[in-house]
C-alpha cells in the first residue's frame, strides 16, 4: 500500500460521503479532506524527510496530523504516548536514533532536537514524495524503566482492517483510548482508512462532557478497555450514546462486562479483540460469550495461534519486525512471539488466566511486581515485600502488597505504619502502581534459589 | 390477640430491626471507604448525598476499584461480580442500595 496520506485520499474518492469526515477533539476538528491535501507544516516539510522523528504532541489530534503527514517522508515515526516520563526520553531518543521533534506544543521540545511545530494544515500539499515505506515505532507499556520501542509499518498496522463496502452505512468512531498507544491506533487507522469520522478526547476531559460530545457526534462504533467500559456504565451520559457497534480490547472481556453492555445496548453488535503491541491484532469474538472459540488455535492464515507452556503464541504478518536499539528478539525460531498472555483451555473454549510473570494489568495499564516491591523495600521499616494481582471487578485487576516488618517496625501502630508505606510509595511510583491494597504479614516464602516465591503466593 | 401471635410479631420486628441495623452499618462502611479513599488518594471528595452522581464524586475509577477491595474484605461482599445483576449503579444512593441488595 502507499502512504496513509494516499490512503486516505484512496477512501475519500471511494465514497462521496466521506468528505465530511473529521477528527473531532473539545475545541476543534479536522477535516479528513484538509488532511490530505493540505499541510501544518509548510516548506519545513522537506527539512523532515528521511529523518527519525519523535512525535511528542500534547493532543491526540496533533499526533494524527503528524502520523499523516510523516508516513511515507520520514524514515521512521516514533510515536510518544501521553505518559512517558520525561527522564526516558534520552534513552527512547537514543534507542530510535531520533534526529528531529514535531509537536503542536513548543514547549514540548526536548534535548536539543530539531523542532518542527504543526499549524493547522492550510497550505496545499507541495510535491514532497513520501514513497517510503516508513517505519512506525511505537511504545510497549509496562516495561519497568525505559519502554521497548516497537517496530511496525502502515501495512502491518491496518492488515486486520477490512475494506468498507462502498454502499456501507457511514461510521462515526469513538474511543475512550488514546490514539498513541496500539489499541487506540487501530481506531484512528480504521477511521482514517474506512473516510470515516472519530472522536478523540482531550487530556483532562471529564467522562460525561466526552460522553456529550460522542453523542453529539453520533458516534456508531465506540471502543475501549473492559475498564474504560466498566467505567463508561457508572455514568449516566452512557445512555446518551446509542452505537451500533461496541468494542472492547486490550484486557480480558469478563463475561459480566459483555452481558452489562448487552443489556444497556440491546440493539449493538458486540465484540472483543484481541491484540497486542508486539503481536498486532490477533482476533475478534462477535459470539458475545467470554474467551475465545478453540477452533481457531492452529489455523493456517494470516495470524497463525499456538499455545506453548499455556501462554498464546502468534506469528503474524500483522506482527512488529522487532525492537528498536535492543538485542532481544521478538520472536522465536519459528516466528512466534510469546504474548505472555496465559491461556487455559475449557472444552471447546479458551480463557484468558492472566499474564506470565505476575504482570498486573490494572484498566489496562501494565505493573511489574517488582517495581512496585523495588518502591515498597525503600521503606526504612519495610524488611521485605511481595506484590501480586488482585483481581477487581472494576479494573480487572489491583496491585496487592504484603510486606514483612522489620523488628523495629513491630511496635508502631499498624495503621499509621501502613499510611507511610503508602505514602512513600505514591511518591515514587504512577498511582495505578502503588498498592490499593497493603496488609503485613509475619513472613514470605522464599524459593530454593533464594527469589521470592510467587508461584504460591 | 393470642400469645403466640405478639411473639411472632417480636420476632418479626427483630428481624427488621437486624435488617435495618444491617443496612445502615453497611451505609456507614461504605461513607467511611468514600472518605478514606478520597484522603489517601488525595482527591476532593463531593459532599455525600444519595442523589450525588458517582463520577461527580470527585473520585476516580482507581478509587473506585480500591473501594470495591476494600468492601470485599470488610463486608464480604461483591455485589460487581454477582453475574445476574448486569446494571452499574449511578448515583451514590444506588451504590449504597447495590450493596445492601447483595447483603439480604
Amino acid at each position: 500500500m502507499g502512504c496513509l496520506r494516499q490512503a486516505v485520499a484512496h477512501a475519500l474518492a471511494r465514497d462521496a460521503r466521506a468528505t465530511s469526515a473529521r477528527l473531532m477533539g473539545a475545541t476543534g476538528g479536522l477535516a479528513l479532506v484538509d488532511l490530505v491535501a493540505r499541510t501544518g507544516l509548510g516548506e519545513a516539510r522537506a527539512g523532515l524527510a528521511g529523518r527519525s522523528v519523535l512525535i511528542r504532541t500534547r493532543s491526540q489530534m496533533g499526533a494524527a496530523q503528524a502520523l499523516v503527514e510523516l508516513d511515507g517522508l520520514a524514515a521512521r515515526l516514533v510515536l510518544c504516548p501521553p505518559d512517558v516520563a520525561a527522564e526516558h526520553l534520552p534513552a527512547v531518543i537514543e534507542r530510535a536514533q531520533v534526529d528531529a521533534l514535531v509537536t503542536d506544543d513548543e514547549a514540548l521540545a526536548c534535548h536539543g532536537l530539531p523542532t518542527y511545530v504543526l499549524a493547522a494544515p492550510s497550505e496545499p500539499v507541495t510535491e514532497v514524495a513520501e514513497t517510503r515505506t516508513s517505519e512506525w515505532l511505537m511504545f510497549t507499556s509496562g516495561t519497568t524503566g525505559v519502554p521497548k520501542l516497537v517496530i511496525h509499518t502502515l501495512a502491518g498496522l491496518t492488515g486486520a482492517i477490512a475494506p468498507r463496502a462502498p454502499d456501507a452505512e457511514p461510521v462515526v468512531w469513538g474511543t475512550f483510548y488514546d490514539i498513541r498507544r496500539y489499541g487506540g491506533l487501530q481506531i484512528l487507522l480504521r477511521a482514517l482508512t474506512g473516510g470515516s469520522s472519530l472522536v478523540l478526547s482531550e487530556a483532562g476531559e471529564p467522562t460525561a462532557a466526552f460522553l456529550a460530545r460522542l453523542a453529539a457526534a453520533g458516534v456508531t462504533h465506540q471502543t475501549g478497555t473492559p475498564s474504560h467500559w466498566r467505567w463508561a456504565l457508572m455514568n449516566p451520559e452512557l445512555a446518551l450514546i446509542q452505537p451500533r457497534y461496541v468494542r472492547l480490547s486490550g484486557e480480558i472481556a469478563d463475561q459480566a462486562v459483555l452481558d452489562s453492555l448487552k443489556a444497556f445496548f440491546p440493539q449493538a453488535a458486540i465484540g472483543h479483540a484481541y491484540a497486542s503491541t508486539e503481536a498486532g491484532v490477533g482476533f475478534e469474538v462477535n459470539d458475545g460469550r467470554e474467551g475465545f472459540p478453540a477452533s481457531l488455535i492452529g489455523v493456517d492464515g494470516p495470524v497463525r495461534m499456538k499455545i506453548e507452556d499455556g501462554s498464546l503464541r502468534i506469528r503474524s504478518s500483522r506482527a512488529a519486525s522487532g525492537y528498536a536499539g535492543a538485542e532481544a528478539a521478538l520472536a522465536d525460531g519459528d516466528g512466534f512471539i510469546d504474548t505472555g498472555d496465559m491461556v487455559e483451555q475449557r472444552g471447546d473454549r479458551c480463557f484468558f488466566t492472566g499474564r506470565r510473570g505476575g504482570v498486573i494489568n490494572v484498566g489496562g495499564l501494565k505493573v511489574h511486581p517488582e517495581e512496585v516491591e523495588a518502591a515498597l523495600n525503600r521503606h526504612p521499616m519495610v524488611r521485605m515485600a511481595l506484590v501480586k494481582a488482585r483481581r477487581n471487578p472494576l479494573t480487572g485487576a489491583l496491585v496487592a502488597a504484603e510486606v514483612v516488618r522489620t523488628d523495629a517496625a513491630l511496635a508502631m501502630d499498624e495503621a499509621e505504619l501502613k499510611s507511610s508505606i503508602l505514602a512513600l510509595c505514591r511518591e515514587t511510583l504512577a498511582p495505578h502502581k502503588a498498592p490499593a491494597v497493603l496488609k503485613f504479614v509475619d513472613s514470605l516464602a522464599v524459593t530454593a534459589g533464594g527469589k521470592l516465591d510467587r508461584q504460591h503466593a | 390477640m393470642t400469645q403466640t401471635s405478639i411473639a411472632r410479631d417480636d420476632a418479626t420486628l427483630d428481624t427488621a430491626r437486624n435488617v435495618l441495623s444491617g443496612a445502615s452499618l453497611i451505609r456507614e462502611a461504605i461513607e467511611h471507604q468514600f472518605e478514606a479513599v478520597a484522603r489517601a488518594q488525595d482527591k476532593r471528595l463531593a459532599p455525600l448525598s444519595d442523589d450525588l452522581i458517582l463520577l461527580e464524586s470527585g473520585l476516580d475509577s482507581l478509587c473506585f476499584a480500591i473501594i470495591v477491595a476494600e468492601l470485599e474484605d470488610r463486608l464480604n461482599l461483591d455485589p460487581f461480580s454477582a453475574a445476574e445483576d448486569v446494571y452499574f449503579p449511578v448515583t451514590f444512593g444506588e451504590f449504597i442500595d447495590f450493596y445492601q441488595r447483595a447483603a439480604v
